[in-house]
């Protein structure tokens, strides 16, 4: 009896301590500096309501909600996961959409280049560093960059698996310039140049609801208020017409 | 089969692991020997210091090889005899980290096997008038083969799984830095699961089929005690 009385008492543990449970977000790492600045913006306004965030790639951490990864919410880099969870109807119908577009920057820590076409068809900007087109959204749009270009052949293109790693090839000096996302490099000093918006296909950043609870849904309604649209903006990503 | 590329990136990935294996063989026999056959002032902090690899996560160490390798470290100036910035993103640059990171592998076997042999073996060798070097061939290398066996095993196979280390100074290029591990993991990041399963099984395959062969050898050759 006593034992029982234990383990009643345990398993109604988790109810006394927290009324709601926090809401479980997932963020694709080039927005996770942004998604902290959100997340304080969210919890002035409701009272410190919790949000826990997890960052990962798009690609990860859209496996780890196939595997049933317990979320609320899935903020992808790229739309094309989103989608896909989409068909397998995993999400709250009609909750698919784009909360920022990313904007590709070229960067290197020294300062004063003259980034941009020249300096890249010259040749001088080797190593050059992007993100690998297969597993990034990023590096789809410097390819799509570097196609309109005529690199030479003895520049050497260097992968990171993400955006991320991306940033540390070039921060680090290993790489001379790379292309990441403006987001990262926007307070980084160094040299600068963002291409032509038309001469990448639109990095359509997306947000799913995974589980229509209010709390969730809550953030959710947050994430597309104009409050939370002007940080975004701020953070270095343009914003869909609506 | 397998997806283009991928048979590229496993050949990489042998290659590596065994100019690595060579590479460890060699600096880790005078090492181990060193630090096998009797206490030193400082060894234990030396000691630490290689055992280091094991506990730091792979893409912290990674990270820090970057820094070495990048045309600002050392790696900056032994690039440049090679007429490079740097030696990261490059075949070179992954043998060193791997050696870093493989190291202890390979030197913790060869000094138990090291530390395992009579003393007075040596001695009668040396009052049979066998020079150093001979005693080391004829009595040192015999005695302590199913140490290196272990340590070539250990040292390779660890090499063939690395990951971390390989993602954070390699680069992913095409017959140079893409092996057969970061291949995978691009598979599995891009959601292309199939190709990813059967490079997996080729991996899986190939490591199980060494493993197996070399210690059916190791106990064919010690024989039935």
């Amino acid at each position: 009896m006593f034992r029982f009385a234990c383990c009643a008492l345990l398993m109604a543990l988790p109810l006394l301590a927290w009324p709601e449970a926090p809401v479980r977000v997932a963020v694709a790492a080039n927005f996770a500096g942004p998604m902290r600045q959100l997340v304080a913006d969210y919890q002035s306004r409701h009272n410190g309501a919790e949000v826990a965030v997890s960052v990962g790639s798009t690609g990860k951490l859209y496996a780890q909600i196939r595997q049933g990864a317990p979320l609320d919410l899935f903020l992808a880099a790229d739309e094309a996961r989103p989608r896909q969870l989409e068909q397998q109807q995993r999400i709250v119908a009609g909750s698919r959409r784009t909360y920022a577009l990313g904007v590709l920057a070229l960067w290197s820590r020294e300062p004063g280049l003259a980034l941009g076409a020249a300096l890249l068809n010259g040749g001088e900007l080797t190593p050059l560093a992007l993100a690998n087109a297969r597993t990034a959204p990023y590096g789809a749009a410097a390819e799509a960059v570097l196609a309109t270009l005529a690199l030479p052949e003895s520049v050497t293109l260097v992968r990171g698996e993400n955006v991320g790693q991306t940033f540390q090839f070039i921060q680090s000096g290993a790489a001379r310039a790379g292309f990441v996302a403006l987001s990262q490099v926007r307070e980084a000093g160094g040299s600068l140049w963002l291409p032509p918006a038309e001469s990448y296909p639109p990095i359509r950043q997306q947000a799913v609801l995974l589980d229509d609870r209010p709390a969730a849904r809550a953030f959710y309604d947050f994430l597309f208020s104009d409050a939370a649209r002007q940080r975004i903006e701020a953070a270095g990503y343009r914003l869909e017409t609506p | 089969m397998l997806a283009a590329g991928d048979t590229l990136a496993l050949w990489v990935s042998v290659k590596l692991a065994l100019i690595t294996t060579v590479i460890l063989l060699l600096l880790c026999t005078p090492l181990a020997w060193w630090l096998a056959r009797r206490v030193r002032p400082g060894q234990a902090l030396l000691e630490a210091l290689l055992a280091l690899p094991l506990v730091l996560p792979p893409t912290v160490l990674g990270f820090y090889l970057l820094l070495f390798l990048g045309p600002d470290g050392p790696g900056g100036w032994l690039g440049s005899l090679l007429e490079r910035p740097g030696l990261a993103f490059s075949f070179a640059g992954l043998v060193i980290g791997s050696v870093v990171y493989s190291l202890p592998f390979v030197l913790q076997p060869l000094k138990n096997a090291f530390a395992a042999i009579d003393k007075d073996v040596l001695d009668m060798a040396a009052a049979a008038g066998a020079g150093p070097l001979d005693r080391f061939f004829s009595v040192v290398l015999p005695l302590a083969r199913p140490g290196y066996l272990s340590a070539a095993v250990l040292g390779f196979a660890h090499t063939l799984g690395e990951f971390g280390v390989v993602l954070m100074i390699g680069g992913s290029i095409a017959g140079e830095t893409r092996v057969a591990s970061v291949a995978l993991y691009e598979h599995v990041e891009a959601g292309d699961y199939a190709s990813a399963q059967r490079l997996a099984l080729v991996l899986v395959v190939l490591s199980l089929v060494l493993l197996w062969a070399v210690f059916r050898w190791q106990k064919k050759a010690r024989g039935p005690l």
